[in-house]
């Protein structure tokens, strides 16, 4: 209670800035003449007792300095003025603060942003319950961006037959549909969910209900739609009357029984579906068949089961069911993994969310040490300042402490400045529409902040350390004599050596990852595509919509050709079940001729297949090497052709030419009458895949694109195509989208890996500037008048630039060869950023030599000329 | 002469509110005085430092002050005791006996005894 009264009294104090000097003044005053008055009454002279006085009452400065720390808050005030005079010393050097704040900005901004993305990927888990117990089962084989593992039948052995899950729940996260209601027909697209879904991931709707696996009685048993938080609003307008309502999706009615948590996206984090319906629905066909590998499996594990254990498990079961259905079941070894980016995906974009995470905290680091060198020079040039302080009674502890608020001062604005702009960059990026489309809401949360605060004290404390360790170490008498000993002068440039030549190794790693980068990323759009995405237009019509299937859709399929055709400037049309590199492609099983026993183990090859119209390859662009395209005189009753890729081709017959080969597909003997050039089919950074190319009409219908090739300007291209095909189909939803664009998106991880080291790289290559810059110009002005009398002396030129910026160079190279040693030793690092990381590639080694050459003779070309410039008269009169 | 002992810390503070507790209403100079008198001239206090210490007992609540003419008709602060600070005084007057009594019996203690 005392203890409390005091210090609110002191505070009051503090902020009321009231001070008792003058009640403190008249006390003593009044103090000090009435001892004087006693002891003249004592006998003294009047001196005497004055003085006697005086003396009895003690150090009068003491006593205020005593009273005035009772007063306030001492270390408040200490700290206050502290920060005062840091303030003051900072604005006194204007440059020397711009760069230091610049430099640490930098660093703690592209580790804040860095940091949010992180944050936003992978350090929140799923909205779920107790998302660490829920596993995705997956091939052994590590695969990227395939998310289906099993048929329904096999989903529905493993989950029975399974003794280490809870619960299962197989998803098909591709559905799409029309969506009807009042009028309006909408494309959606969702998550088809065996009935057991919600109640395995533990999410409550938001209104009504969600479905149960009671709700399933057989195929089509339950017409049942839960739609999610965002349709609901966009489409229903929230409108809480909607349950219990029949909408259409495709021509089917199906009855909305409830309304999923805004939070909640299903089990993917970058895919967000609009509703989720009963697996059932989809009909007795899909239920029974083996063949049709569509679901991703998700699991609970039991309470104390291991992953492992699971594993095993789930593999004994795998091997019965290739016993039990040799000709369909593969019995190929499965793993788990935590589901939500994308299966297999999440490793590479973890690996590359780390290895961002460490090349920006390298540069933070760059960026400390550049700070740490440019301190310390300047505490040697404050020396005398700080020696007249020291000599003027303040303690060692006071200058350091002095030294630690300016570092403190500049990284905490730094910091600020840092996390500002980070703050506004990450607003931009989440509205960047390639981000805003993988739901990448990278917000600057409370962690974020922390993140920044502890990067931003932890760098203070870093650079801080080492101008403070100097001027502890520093004795004031030396220092007032003129310069530090000569002993000590080396001394303390070993480790600004250490600093610059830690910063350079640091910088060169990053700039070689950077270069690596880049040349992946050349490489990567180097690669032919095998078709021309500029002048083409793609036609999304999904006439399955319409509920037109068979004939009738494969006629208005005809027509729509047709019609694009004759738009004036269309070159050539022609449909294509699915664009290369859109994903959702499996490989279906090949066997050469005179296999009997179609069985997965005697096949040979299992490529991607195409179906397609006459006058695909010519609209997408892809070059046919031999042979004729596929025409519409190629139908269900004329032998059996196909088209194949050169990969294929040379996979399956070597050099001998492949016109007229066969081969079975799908039971059917096919024989190949044309070859075409390789290409990508599902991402940049494939090997050579096989691929084969059907004629429509003898291939099962299902989706397809209209590629339209034309030389018109995209906008005028989408108006007719519009007005064109709307005519043929007036109730299915037409998307026209240049294929440039689509293929944007497919571009996007390599170009953002390319673009965060590319700034990498950059911030490296400035801090090597700025620390090369630094230590030269330093070195330079602190020895000026040792190179003024080699001048006089006689110096040759060469000589004097050796003296001057020597040092800088060596260090210069020796980081250099440190930090592309380290370039190789962290390829594995590089390896999880870019594809084919390869730091030993002769021009990424060659460049990184060369850019790190040319900084450092940027850097230094200023204060060598300065050098050579010496005037030695000039100099010598000066001093 | 005698060499003059330190003042313990926290035993000023005592001093003056006995002090005060015996003489009423006093001055800074007064209380200096006083402690001298008391003391028998063994304690070397500078007077200065008796001024923090009559701040501190303010803050807290034990003493109060005002200004009022002094017996050389100059002006200067008159403390007196607070309710707060008797009830103070009183305890640390308790601790302090308490403490002067076991040291006396670990001081009056003979090897003797303890076997």
């Amino acid at each position: 209670m005392r203890a409390l009264n005091r210090l609110f009294t002191r505070l009051l104090n503090f902020t009321a800035r009231r001070r008792g000097d003058e009640r403190l003044r008249e006390e003593m005053e009044s103090h000090m003449a009435a001892q004087t008055e006693e002891n003249i009454r004592a006998g003294m002279t009047p001196g005497e007792a004055r003085r006697r006085a005086r003396l009895k009452f003690g150090a009068v400065e003491t006593v205020r300095e005593d009273y005035h720390a009772e007063q306030g808050l001492p270390f408040v005030e200490n700290l206050l003025l502290d920060v005062r005079y840091a303030l003051r010393v900072l604005g006194k050097s204007p440059a020397f603060t711009a760069v230091a704040l610049v430099t640490l900005a930098l660093g703690i901004g592209a580790n804040v942003i860095v940091f949010g993305v992180l944050n936003a990927v992978l350090l929140h888990p799923l909205d779920v319950s107790d998302p660490q117990s829920l596993y995705q089962m997956r091939h052994k084989q590590w695969m990227s961006g395939r998310l289906l593992t099993t048929s329904y039948p096999a989903f529905e052995d493993f989950r029975r037959r399974n003794t280490t899950f809870s619960g299962m729940a197989g998803v098909y996260g591709y559905s799409h549909a029309a969506l009807r209601w009042r009028n309006t027909v909408r494309n959606v697209h969702g998550d088809e969910v065996t009935g057991n879904y919600f109640d395995l991931l533990g999410v409550q709707p938001e209104i009504g209900r969600f479905f149960h696996a009671a709700d399933e009685h057989g195929p089509n048993s339950a017409p049942y739609v839960v739609l999610s938080d965002a349709l609901w609003r966009s489409a229903f307008n929230a409108d809480p009357g909607v349950v219990g309502t029949t909408v259409e999706l495709d021509k089917h009615p199906f009855t909305v029984v409830g309304v999923a948590p805004a939070r909640f996206h299903g089990a993917e984090r970058f895919v967000w579906p609009d509703y989720w319906m009963p697996m059932v629905m989809e009909g007795a066909d899909f239920l029974s068949s083996r063949t049709s590998i569509t679901l991703t499996v998700i699991g609970r594990l039991k309470p104390g089961v291991t992953p492992q254990q699971a594993t095993e498990n789930l593999n004994a079961i795998s091997a019965e069911l290739a016993k039990e259905y040799p000709e369909t079941d593969d019995g190929l070894p499965l793993r788990l993994i935590h589901p939500g980016l994308l299966g297999d995906d999440g490793e590479v974009i973890r690996g590359f969310l780390y290895g961002v995470t460490v090349l920006a905290l390298l540069v933070l680091a760059a960026a400390c040490a550049n700070l740490a060198s440019l301190f310390a020079a300047r505490v040697a040039d404050r020396s005398r300042e700080l020696a007249l302080r020291a000599a003027l009674g303040s303690s060692r502890r006071r200058l350091v402490r002095q030294l630690l608020t300016e570092a403190a001062i500049v990284s905490l604005l730094g910091g600020a400045a840092g996390l500002a702009s980070a703050h506004l960059l990450l607003g931009v990026l989440n509205r960047w529409p390639p981000m805003a489309e993988a739901h990448l809401a990278a917000g600057v949360d409370a962690r974020v902040y922390l993140a920044g605060l502890v990067l931003t004290l932890g760098s203070a404390l870093l650079f801080g350390m080492v101008p403070a360790r100097q001027a502890w170490l520093s004795s004031p008498l030396q220092m007032l004599k003129g310069g530090p000993a000569d002993l000590m002068h080396l001394r303390r440039f070993a480790l600004r050596d250490l600093l610059l030549g830690a910063q350079i190794a640091i910088c060169t790693l990053l700039v070689t990852a950077s270069l690596v980068a880049v040349r992946g990323m050349v490489r990567a759009l180097d690669a032919p595509l095998g078709f021309q995405p500029q002048g083409a237009m793609l036609v999304g019509m999904d006439l399955s919509q319409a509920g037109q299937t068979g004939d009738v859709a494969l006629e208005k399929k005809k027509a729509m050709i047709e019609a694009a055709r004759s738009i004036p400037g269309v070159t050539a049309a022609g449909t294509v079940s699915r664009t290369p590199m859109t994903g959702g492609l499996h490989g279906i099983p090949i066997y050469r001729p005179g296999t009997t026993e179609l069985k997965l183990k005697n096949s040979v090859l299992a490529p991607y297949v195409f179906p397609m119209s006459p006058g695909y390859l010519e609209a997408a662009g892809t070059r046919l090497l031999s042979g004729r395209d596929v025409s519409w005189h190629d139908t269900a009753e004329t032998p059996y052709v196909a088209i194949v890729n050169e990969t294929f081709a040379r996979k399956m017959w070597g050099e001998t030419p492949a016109i007229g080969q066969r081969f079975i597909l799908g039971r059917k003997l096919t024989e190949v009458v044309g070859v075409a050039e390789n290409g990508k089919y599902h991402d940049l950074e494939e090997a050579p895949q096989a691929v084969v190319y059907l004629p429509l009409l003898q291939s099962e219908g299902g989706e397809a694109v209209l590629v339209v090739r034309s030389r018109l300007a995209p906008n005028e291209m989408t108006a007719a195509l519009v007005r064109t095909l709307s005519g043929i189909e007036p109730n299915v939803p037409i998307t026209v989208e240049s294929w440039s664009a689509t293929l944007d998106d497919e571009l996007l991880p390599a170009r953002a890996a390319t673009m965060a080291l590319g700034v990498m790289g950059l911030l490296a290559a400035m801090l090597a500037v700025t620390g090369i810059f630094g230590m030269a110009a330093y070195s330079v002005s602190r020895r000026m008048r040792e190179l003024g009398i080699r001048v006089a002396l006689g110096a040759r030129r060469t000589q004097v630039m050796s003296a001057a910026v020597g040092r800088p160079m060596v260090l210069l190279g020796v980081g250099s060869v440190l930090g592309l040693l380290a370039g190789v030793f962290a390829s594995r690092l590089l390896g999880h950023i870019v594809y084919q990381a390869n730091p030993l590639d002769p021009v990424v080694v060659g460049g990184a030599v060369l850019t790190m050459a040319l900084l450092g003779i940027a850097a230094s070309a200023i204060p060598a000329r300065r050098a050579l410039a010496v005037d030695p008269s000039i100099l010598m009169r000066e001093e | 002469m005698k060499p003059k002992k330190d003042v313990q810390q926290g035993t000023l503070a005592l001093m003056v509110l006995k002090t005060l507790d015996v003489l009423g209403s006093l001055h800074g100079y007064g209380i200096a005085r006083r402690i001298e008198q008391i003391s028998g001239d063994l304690l070397a206090v500078n007077q200065g430092t008796l001024y923090p210490v009559l701040l501190r007992l303010e803050q807290e609540g034990a003493i109060a002050s005002e200004w009022g003419p002094s017996e050389n008709n100059r002006r200067a602060r008159f403390y007196r005791l607070t309710r707060a600070g008797h009830k103070l005084l009183e305890a640390e007057k308790r601790d302090w006996e308490q403490t002067a009594a076991i040291i006396a019996r670990f001081f009056a203690v003979k090897a003797q005894d303890l076997v």
